[in-house]
Protein backbone atom coordinates (compact mmCIF):
# COMPACT_ATOMS: atom_id res chain seq x y z
CA UNK A 1 0.00 0.00 0.00
CA UNK A 2 1.23 3.43 -0.89
CA UNK A 3 1.12 6.42 1.42
CA UNK A 4 0.19 4.40 4.47
CA UNK A 5 0.66 7.30 6.90
CA UNK A 6 -1.51 9.62 4.82
CA UNK A 7 -4.18 6.95 4.57
CA UNK A 8 -4.13 6.38 8.33
CA UNK A 9 -4.74 10.09 8.88
CA UNK A 10 -7.66 9.90 6.46
CA UNK A 11 -9.27 7.20 8.59
CA UNK A 12 -8.49 4.21 6.38
CA UNK A 13 -8.77 1.13 8.63
CA UNK A 14 -6.80 -1.13 6.31
CA UNK A 15 -3.99 1.44 6.27
CA UNK A 16 -4.00 1.34 10.07
CA UNK A 17 -3.62 -2.44 9.89
CA UNK A 18 -0.80 -2.11 7.37
CA UNK A 19 0.97 0.49 9.51
CA UNK A 20 0.95 -1.82 12.53
CA UNK A 21 2.24 -4.68 10.38
CA UNK A 22 5.10 -2.51 9.13
CA UNK A 23 6.04 -1.63 12.71
CA UNK A 24 5.78 -5.19 13.99
CA UNK A 25 7.95 -6.59 11.27
CA UNK A 26 10.43 -3.72 11.22
CA UNK A 27 9.78 -3.09 7.56
CA UNK A 28 11.71 -0.42 5.71
CA UNK A 29 8.80 1.96 5.65
CA UNK A 30 8.18 1.71 9.38
CA UNK A 31 10.34 4.63 10.36
CA UNK A 32 8.83 6.95 7.76
CA UNK A 33 5.32 5.99 8.88
CA UNK A 34 6.16 6.77 12.51
CA UNK A 35 7.86 10.04 11.59
CA UNK A 36 4.80 11.18 9.66
CA UNK A 37 2.31 10.08 12.29
CA UNK A 38 4.14 11.19 15.44
CA UNK A 39 3.02 14.84 15.26
CA UNK A 40 -0.58 13.62 15.33
CA UNK A 41 -0.25 11.67 18.57
CA UNK A 42 -0.83 12.64 22.18
CA UNK A 43 -4.62 12.70 22.31
CA UNK A 44 -5.68 9.17 23.11
CA UNK A 45 -6.10 8.00 26.67
CA UNK A 46 -4.19 4.77 27.18
CA UNK A 47 -5.48 2.13 29.57
CA UNK A 48 -3.29 -0.77 30.60
CA UNK A 49 -5.03 -3.99 31.58
CA UNK A 50 -2.90 -6.63 33.23
CA UNK A 51 -3.28 -9.60 35.54
CA UNK A 52 -2.79 -13.35 35.64
CA UNK A 53 -4.00 -15.59 32.82
CA UNK A 54 -7.64 -16.55 33.23
CA UNK A 55 -8.57 -13.47 35.23
CA UNK A 56 -10.94 -12.35 32.50
CA UNK A 57 -8.96 -9.44 31.07
CA UNK A 58 -10.25 -9.93 27.53
CA UNK A 59 -13.85 -10.39 28.60
CA UNK A 60 -13.56 -7.27 30.75
CA UNK A 61 -11.95 -5.31 27.95
CA UNK A 62 -14.81 -6.31 25.67
CA UNK A 63 -17.38 -5.00 28.13
CA UNK A 64 -15.42 -1.85 28.93
CA UNK A 65 -14.97 -1.09 25.25
CA UNK A 66 -18.72 -1.45 24.71
CA UNK A 67 -19.40 0.99 27.55
CA UNK A 68 -17.03 3.53 25.98
CA UNK A 69 -18.77 2.99 22.66
CA UNK A 70 -22.11 3.67 24.35
CA UNK A 71 -20.58 6.98 25.43
CA UNK A 72 -19.66 7.75 21.84
CA UNK A 73 -15.93 7.19 22.15
CA UNK A 74 -13.80 5.31 19.61
CA UNK A 75 -11.71 2.49 20.98
CA UNK A 76 -8.45 0.84 20.01
CA UNK A 77 -7.45 -2.48 21.53
CA UNK A 78 -4.07 -4.15 21.48
CA UNK A 79 -4.27 -7.68 22.84
CA UNK A 80 -0.96 -9.29 23.64
CA UNK A 81 -0.40 -13.02 23.99
CA UNK A 82 2.82 -14.91 24.65
CA UNK A 83 5.00 -16.15 21.82
CA UNK A 84 6.52 -19.60 22.25
CA UNK A 85 10.13 -19.29 23.31
CA UNK A 86 10.84 -22.46 21.32
CA UNK A 87 9.05 -22.09 18.02
CA UNK A 88 8.60 -18.33 18.01
CA UNK A 89 4.96 -18.87 17.10
CA UNK A 90 1.91 -17.83 19.07
CA UNK A 91 -1.76 -18.47 19.50
CA UNK A 92 -3.36 -15.04 19.63
CA UNK A 93 -6.65 -15.90 21.22
CA UNK A 94 -7.92 -12.74 22.87
CA UNK A 95 -10.23 -11.75 20.02
CA UNK A 96 -12.38 -14.76 20.80
CA UNK A 97 -13.73 -12.94 23.85
CA UNK A 98 -14.33 -9.75 21.91
CA UNK A 99 -16.08 -11.02 18.80
CA UNK A 100 -18.97 -8.54 18.99
CA UNK A 101 -16.53 -5.70 18.48
CA UNK A 102 -15.20 -6.99 15.17
CA UNK A 103 -17.96 -5.39 13.13
CA UNK A 104 -18.02 -2.12 15.06
CA UNK A 105 -16.32 0.53 12.96
CA UNK A 106 -15.65 2.57 16.07
CA UNK A 107 -13.35 -0.17 17.38
CA UNK A 108 -10.04 -1.40 16.02
CA UNK A 109 -8.57 -4.52 17.54
CA UNK A 110 -5.13 -5.97 16.92
CA UNK A 111 -3.49 -9.03 18.39
CA UNK A 112 0.27 -9.10 18.96
CA UNK A 113 2.66 -11.80 20.13
CA UNK A 114 5.37 -10.95 22.62
CA UNK A 115 7.97 -12.25 20.13
CA UNK A 116 10.67 -12.79 22.66
CA UNK A 117 10.44 -9.36 24.17
CA UNK A 118 11.31 -10.06 27.81
CA UNK A 119 8.86 -7.58 29.20
CA UNK A 120 6.08 -8.60 26.85
CA UNK A 121 5.79 -5.02 25.74
CA UNK A 122 8.36 -3.74 23.36
CA UNK A 123 8.61 -0.42 21.67
CA UNK A 124 6.53 -1.98 18.92
CA UNK A 125 3.48 -2.01 21.14
CA UNK A 126 4.11 1.62 22.05
CA UNK A 127 4.36 2.40 18.33
CA UNK A 128 1.14 0.55 17.61
CA UNK A 129 -0.54 2.65 20.31
CA UNK A 130 0.77 5.79 18.61
CA UNK A 131 -0.56 4.74 15.24
CA UNK A 132 -4.01 4.14 16.73
CA UNK A 133 -3.71 7.51 18.48
CA UNK A 134 -2.89 9.27 15.20
CA UNK A 135 -5.80 7.43 13.57
CA UNK A 136 -8.05 9.16 16.06
CA UNK A 137 -8.93 6.62 18.72
CA UNK A 138 -10.16 8.28 21.92
CA UNK A 139 -9.32 5.39 24.21
CA UNK A 140 -6.74 2.67 23.65
CA UNK A 141 -6.62 -0.53 25.71
CA UNK A 142 -3.37 -2.43 25.99
CA UNK A 143 -4.08 -5.86 27.37
CA UNK A 144 -1.06 -7.84 28.43
CA UNK A 145 0.01 -11.35 29.11
CA UNK A 146 -0.02 -10.77 32.83
CA UNK A 147 2.97 -12.79 33.93
CA UNK A 148 6.29 -11.52 35.09
CA UNK A 149 7.95 -8.40 33.85
CA UNK A 150 5.15 -7.32 31.59
CA UNK A 151 3.16 -6.11 34.57
CA UNK A 152 5.80 -3.51 35.18
CA UNK A 153 6.30 -2.71 31.51
CA UNK A 154 2.70 -1.83 30.99
CA UNK A 155 2.95 1.09 33.38
CA UNK A 156 5.39 2.60 30.98
CA UNK A 157 2.89 2.47 28.11
CA UNK A 158 -0.34 3.41 29.85
CA UNK A 159 -1.86 6.49 31.48
CA UNK A 160 -3.94 4.38 33.85
CA UNK A 161 -3.18 0.76 34.72
CA UNK A 162 -5.76 -1.69 35.96
CA UNK A 163 -4.76 -4.97 37.56
CA UNK A 164 -7.37 -7.69 37.22
CA UNK A 165 -7.44 -10.44 39.81
CA UNK A 166 -9.78 -13.30 40.57
CA UNK A 167 -10.61 -14.92 43.90
CA UNK A 168 -9.61 -18.41 44.79
CA UNK A 169 -6.18 -18.47 43.19
CA UNK A 170 -4.73 -20.50 46.02
CA UNK A 171 -3.11 -18.35 48.67
CA UNK A 172 -4.42 -14.88 47.98
CA UNK A 173 -1.00 -13.51 48.75
CA UNK A 174 0.26 -15.39 45.70
CA UNK A 175 -1.79 -13.10 43.55
CA UNK A 176 -0.35 -10.05 45.18
CA UNK A 177 3.25 -10.46 44.20
CA UNK A 178 5.89 -7.80 44.06
CA UNK A 179 5.21 -5.36 41.30
CA UNK A 180 1.47 -5.71 41.00
CA UNK A 181 0.68 -3.67 44.08
CA UNK A 182 3.01 -0.97 42.93
CA UNK A 183 1.69 -0.59 39.41
CA UNK A 184 -2.06 -0.80 39.83
CA UNK A 185 -3.93 2.48 39.74
CA UNK A 186 -7.10 0.43 39.99
CA UNK A 187 -7.60 -3.15 41.16
CA UNK A 188 -10.53 -5.09 39.82
CA UNK A 189 -11.65 -8.36 41.29
CA UNK A 190 -13.39 -10.13 38.43
CA UNK A 191 -15.60 -13.22 38.83
CA UNK A 192 -16.63 -11.48 42.03
CA UNK A 193 -19.47 -13.96 42.50
CA UNK A 194 -16.90 -16.64 43.30
CA UNK A 195 -15.96 -17.58 46.85
CA UNK A 196 -13.20 -15.49 48.31
CA UNK A 197 -13.93 -12.22 46.53
CA UNK A 198 -14.48 -10.30 49.75
CA UNK A 199 -11.48 -11.93 51.36
CA UNK A 200 -9.30 -10.90 48.43
CA UNK A 201 -10.58 -7.34 48.62
CA UNK A 202 -9.71 -7.24 52.31
CA UNK A 203 -6.25 -8.67 51.69
CA UNK A 204 -5.61 -6.12 48.94
CA UNK A 205 -6.72 -3.28 51.16
CA UNK A 206 -4.49 -4.51 53.95
CA UNK A 207 -1.55 -4.67 51.57
CA UNK A 208 -2.27 -1.16 50.35
CA UNK A 209 -2.49 0.01 53.97
CA UNK A 210 0.91 -1.50 54.66
CA UNK A 211 2.31 0.42 51.75
CA UNK A 212 3.92 3.06 53.93
CA UNK A 213 4.24 5.87 51.43
CA UNK A 214 1.25 8.20 51.54
CA UNK A 215 0.12 8.48 47.98
CA UNK A 216 -2.47 10.94 46.81
CA UNK A 217 -4.43 8.36 44.91
CA UNK A 218 -5.51 5.33 46.88
CA UNK A 219 -6.14 2.60 44.27
CA UNK A 220 -9.78 1.64 44.51
CA UNK A 221 -10.75 -2.04 44.65
CA UNK A 222 -13.53 -2.68 42.16
CA UNK A 223 -15.63 -5.80 41.77
CA UNK A 224 -16.96 -7.08 38.50
CA UNK A 225 -18.63 -10.08 36.97
CA UNK A 226 -17.55 -9.32 33.44
CA UNK A 227 -19.45 -12.02 31.60
CA UNK A 228 -22.67 -10.77 33.19
CA UNK A 229 -21.79 -7.14 32.50
CA UNK A 230 -21.84 -6.31 36.22
CA UNK A 231 -19.65 -3.53 37.63
CA UNK A 232 -18.55 -2.29 34.21
CA UNK A 233 -19.95 1.23 34.28
CA UNK A 234 -18.38 1.76 37.70
CA UNK A 235 -14.95 0.77 36.38
CA UNK A 236 -15.26 3.17 33.44
CA UNK A 237 -16.29 5.90 35.87
CA UNK A 238 -13.22 5.12 37.97
CA UNK A 239 -10.97 5.35 34.90
CA UNK A 240 -12.45 8.81 34.42
CA UNK A 241 -11.78 9.74 38.03
CA UNK A 242 -8.15 8.63 37.77
CA UNK A 243 -7.74 10.50 34.52
CA UNK A 244 -9.05 13.68 36.09
CA UNK A 245 -6.89 13.14 39.14
CA UNK A 246 -3.59 12.76 37.29
CA UNK A 247 -4.54 15.46 34.82
CA UNK A 248 -5.31 17.82 37.66
CA UNK A 249 -2.15 17.26 39.69
CA UNK A 250 0.24 17.21 36.77
CA UNK A 251 0.96 13.51 37.13
CA UNK A 252 -0.30 12.82 33.63
CA UNK A 253 2.34 15.09 32.17
CA UNK A 254 5.00 13.50 34.37
CA UNK A 255 3.97 9.99 33.29
CA UNK A 256 3.92 10.87 29.63
CA UNK A 257 7.30 12.52 29.90
CA UNK A 258 8.68 9.37 31.55
CA UNK A 259 7.04 7.36 28.81
CA UNK A 260 8.57 9.38 26.03
CA UNK A 261 11.98 9.04 27.66
CA UNK A 262 11.61 5.27 28.12
CA UNK A 263 10.43 4.85 24.57
CA UNK A 264 13.43 6.79 23.31
CA UNK A 265 15.76 4.58 25.34
CA UNK A 266 13.98 1.42 24.16
CA UNK A 267 14.32 2.62 20.60
CA UNK A 268 18.02 3.28 21.06
CA UNK A 269 18.50 -0.14 22.66
CA UNK A 270 16.71 -1.71 19.76
CA UNK A 271 18.70 0.15 17.09
CA UNK A 272 21.97 -0.73 18.75
CA UNK A 273 20.85 -4.34 19.11
CA UNK A 274 20.06 -4.35 15.40
CA UNK A 275 23.51 -3.04 14.61
CA UNK A 276 25.08 -5.79 16.69
CA UNK A 277 22.89 -8.40 15.03
CA UNK A 278 23.92 -7.30 11.59
CA UNK A 279 27.60 -6.70 12.23
CA UNK A 280 28.47 -9.40 14.69
CA UNK A 281 25.92 -12.20 14.50
CA UNK A 282 24.83 -12.40 10.90
CA UNK A 283 28.30 -12.21 9.42
CA UNK A 284 29.53 -15.01 11.64
CA UNK A 285 31.97 -12.82 13.50
CA UNK A 286 30.54 -13.98 16.79
CA UNK A 287 31.14 -17.65 16.01
CA UNK A 288 34.84 -16.98 15.45
CA UNK A 289 34.99 -14.98 18.66
CA UNK A 290 33.31 -17.78 20.58
CA UNK A 291 35.98 -20.23 19.43
CA UNK A 292 38.73 -17.88 20.59
CA UNK A 293 36.94 -17.34 23.88
CA UNK A 294 36.39 -21.07 24.45
CA UNK A 295 40.09 -21.68 23.89
CA UNK A 296 40.79 -19.01 26.50
CA UNK A 297 42.91 -17.09 23.97
CA UNK A 298 40.71 -14.13 24.79
CA UNK A 299 37.70 -13.40 27.00
CA UNK A 300 34.14 -12.08 26.46
CA UNK A 301 34.86 -8.81 28.29
CA UNK A 302 37.80 -7.81 26.13
CA UNK A 303 35.98 -8.72 22.93
CA UNK A 304 32.82 -6.89 23.95
CA UNK A 305 34.82 -3.77 24.72
CA UNK A 306 36.54 -4.02 21.32
CA UNK A 307 33.23 -4.32 19.47
CA UNK A 308 31.73 -1.37 21.30
CA UNK A 309 34.71 0.90 20.74
CA UNK A 310 34.68 -0.01 17.04
CA UNK A 311 30.99 0.82 16.87
CA UNK A 312 31.58 4.16 18.45
CA UNK A 313 34.36 5.21 16.08
CA UNK B 1 11.40 -10.57 12.26
CA UNK B 2 8.59 -11.26 9.83
CA UNK B 3 6.17 -13.90 11.05
CA UNK B 4 3.58 -15.66 8.98
CA UNK B 5 0.24 -14.64 10.44
CA UNK B 6 -2.76 -16.92 10.03
CA UNK B 7 -6.40 -16.42 10.90
CA UNK B 8 -8.02 -19.74 11.83
CA UNK B 9 -11.75 -19.26 11.55
CA UNK B 10 -14.87 -21.36 11.81
CA UNK B 11 -17.62 -19.90 9.68
CA UNK B 12 -21.25 -20.69 10.23
CA UNK B 13 -23.04 -22.90 12.69
CA UNK B 14 -20.55 -25.63 13.39
CA UNK B 15 -19.44 -26.53 16.88
CA UNK B 16 -16.65 -28.95 16.00
CA UNK B 17 -13.51 -27.05 16.81
CA UNK B 18 -11.03 -29.79 17.61
CA UNK B 19 -9.63 -29.81 14.09
CA UNK B 20 -9.21 -26.06 14.04
CA UNK B 21 -7.44 -26.16 17.39
CA UNK B 22 -5.14 -28.97 16.27
CA UNK B 23 -4.20 -27.02 13.16
CA UNK B 24 -3.77 -23.81 15.17
CA UNK B 25 -1.31 -25.48 17.49
CA UNK B 26 0.58 -27.11 14.64
CA UNK B 27 0.95 -23.73 12.97
CA UNK B 28 2.14 -22.17 16.22
CA UNK B 29 4.71 -24.94 16.62
CA UNK B 30 5.90 -24.13 13.12
CA UNK B 31 6.57 -20.56 14.23
CA UNK B 32 3.46 -18.90 12.83
CA UNK B 33 1.27 -16.41 14.68
CA UNK B 34 -2.26 -17.74 14.75
CA UNK B 35 -5.27 -15.58 15.44
CA UNK B 36 -8.01 -17.94 16.59
CA UNK B 37 -11.46 -16.42 16.62
CA UNK B 38 -13.55 -19.36 17.77
CA UNK B 39 -16.94 -20.65 16.71
CA UNK B 40 -19.87 -19.28 14.76
CA UNK B 41 -18.19 -16.55 12.78
CA UNK B 42 -20.03 -14.87 9.97
CA UNK B 43 -18.15 -14.26 6.71
CA UNK B 44 -18.31 -10.54 7.55
CA UNK B 45 -16.63 -11.11 10.91
CA UNK B 46 -13.95 -13.28 9.36
CA UNK B 47 -13.10 -10.73 6.69
CA UNK B 48 -13.13 -7.86 9.18
CA UNK B 49 -10.81 -9.71 11.55
CA UNK B 50 -8.53 -10.75 8.69
CA UNK B 51 -8.14 -7.12 7.62
CA UNK B 52 -7.61 -5.73 11.12
CA UNK B 53 -5.00 -8.36 11.85
CA UNK B 54 -3.55 -8.01 8.33
CA UNK B 55 -3.07 -11.76 8.12
CA UNK B 56 -1.14 -13.54 5.41
CA UNK B 57 -3.41 -16.57 5.47
CA UNK B 58 -7.10 -17.15 6.14
CA UNK B 59 -7.69 -20.78 7.11
CA UNK B 60 -11.28 -21.89 7.41
CA UNK B 61 -12.54 -25.00 9.12
CA UNK B 62 -16.00 -26.34 8.42
CA UNK B 63 -17.62 -29.65 9.18
CA UNK B 64 -21.28 -28.78 8.74
CA UNK B 65 -21.51 -29.05 4.98
CA UNK B 66 -22.09 -25.36 4.41
CA UNK B 67 -18.74 -24.85 2.67
CA UNK B 68 -20.13 -24.38 -0.85
CA UNK B 69 -21.81 -21.22 0.34
CA UNK B 70 -19.61 -19.99 3.14
CA UNK B 71 -16.11 -20.52 1.74
CA UNK B 72 -16.70 -18.46 -1.43
CA UNK B 73 -18.52 -15.84 0.66
CA UNK B 74 -15.45 -15.42 2.84
CA UNK B 75 -13.15 -15.24 -0.18
CA UNK B 76 -15.28 -12.50 -1.73
CA UNK B 77 -15.41 -10.40 1.43
CA UNK B 78 -11.70 -10.79 2.16
CA UNK B 79 -10.81 -9.62 -1.35
CA UNK B 80 -13.23 -6.73 -1.02
CA UNK B 81 -11.25 -5.55 2.00
CA UNK B 82 -8.34 -5.00 -0.33
CA UNK B 83 -6.48 -8.13 0.78
CA UNK B 84 -5.58 -9.35 -2.67
CA UNK B 85 -2.52 -11.32 -1.59
CA UNK B 86 -3.93 -13.23 1.35
CA UNK B 87 -3.71 -16.99 0.93
CA UNK B 88 -7.12 -18.54 1.57
CA UNK B 89 -7.32 -22.21 2.47
CA UNK B 90 -9.92 -24.50 3.97
CA UNK B 91 -10.38 -27.80 5.70
CA UNK B 92 -12.93 -29.98 7.39
CA UNK B 93 -15.53 -32.38 6.09
CA UNK B 94 -15.41 -31.54 2.42
CA UNK B 95 -16.16 -34.12 -0.27
CA UNK B 96 -13.47 -34.36 -2.94
CA UNK B 97 -16.10 -33.61 -5.56
CA UNK B 98 -16.71 -30.19 -4.04
CA UNK B 99 -13.11 -29.10 -4.11
CA UNK B 100 -12.81 -27.92 -7.76
CA UNK B 101 -15.69 -25.49 -7.28
CA UNK B 102 -14.09 -24.14 -4.13
CA UNK B 103 -10.82 -23.60 -5.96
CA UNK B 104 -12.70 -21.84 -8.72
CA UNK B 105 -14.10 -19.53 -6.09
CA UNK B 106 -10.63 -18.64 -4.85
CA UNK B 107 -9.82 -21.18 -2.14
CA UNK B 108 -6.22 -22.11 -2.93
CA UNK B 109 -6.24 -25.53 -1.32
CA UNK B 110 -8.50 -27.73 0.76
CA UNK B 111 -7.07 -30.05 3.40
CA UNK B 112 -9.37 -32.93 4.22
CA UNK B 113 -9.31 -35.27 7.24
CA UNK B 114 -6.13 -37.30 7.48
CA UNK B 115 -3.89 -34.61 6.06
CA UNK B 116 -0.71 -34.43 8.13
CA UNK B 117 -0.47 -31.02 9.72
CA UNK B 118 3.07 -30.79 8.36
CA UNK B 119 1.60 -30.72 4.85
CA UNK B 120 -0.46 -27.68 5.74
CA UNK B 121 2.60 -25.95 7.19
CA UNK B 122 4.66 -26.67 4.09
CA UNK B 123 1.89 -25.55 1.78
CA UNK B 124 1.58 -22.24 3.56
CA UNK B 125 5.34 -21.68 3.55
CA UNK B 126 5.48 -22.44 -0.16
CA UNK B 127 2.51 -20.31 -1.22
CA UNK B 128 2.29 -17.41 1.17
CA UNK B 129 3.01 -14.03 -0.35
CA UNK B 130 5.30 -11.97 1.84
Amino acid sequence: MENIAEEVLKGNRYALAKAITAIENERENAMEIMQKLYPHTGHAYVLGITGPPGAGKSTLTDKLAKEYRRQGKTVGIIAIDPSSPFSGGAILGDRIRMNDLTLDDGVFMRSMGTRGSLGGLSHKTADAVKVMDAFGMDVIFVETVGVGQSEVDIVKAADTTMVVLIPGMGDDIQAIKAGILEIGDIFTINKADHDGADKLATELNMMLDLDGVMKEWRPPIMKTIANQNIGIAEVVETFGKHHNHIDGNGQLTVRRTERTKNEMLDLLDSRIGEHIRRNVVENGKIDKLVEEIKARRTDPYTEAAKIVSEMLK
Amino acid sequence: MDKIKVLVAKPGLDGHDRGAKVVARALRDAGFEVVYTGLRQTPEQIAAAAAEEDVDVVAMSLLSGAHPHLFPAVVKLVREKGMKDALIIGGGVIPDGDIPALKEAGVSEVFTPGTPTGDIVEYIKAHVKK
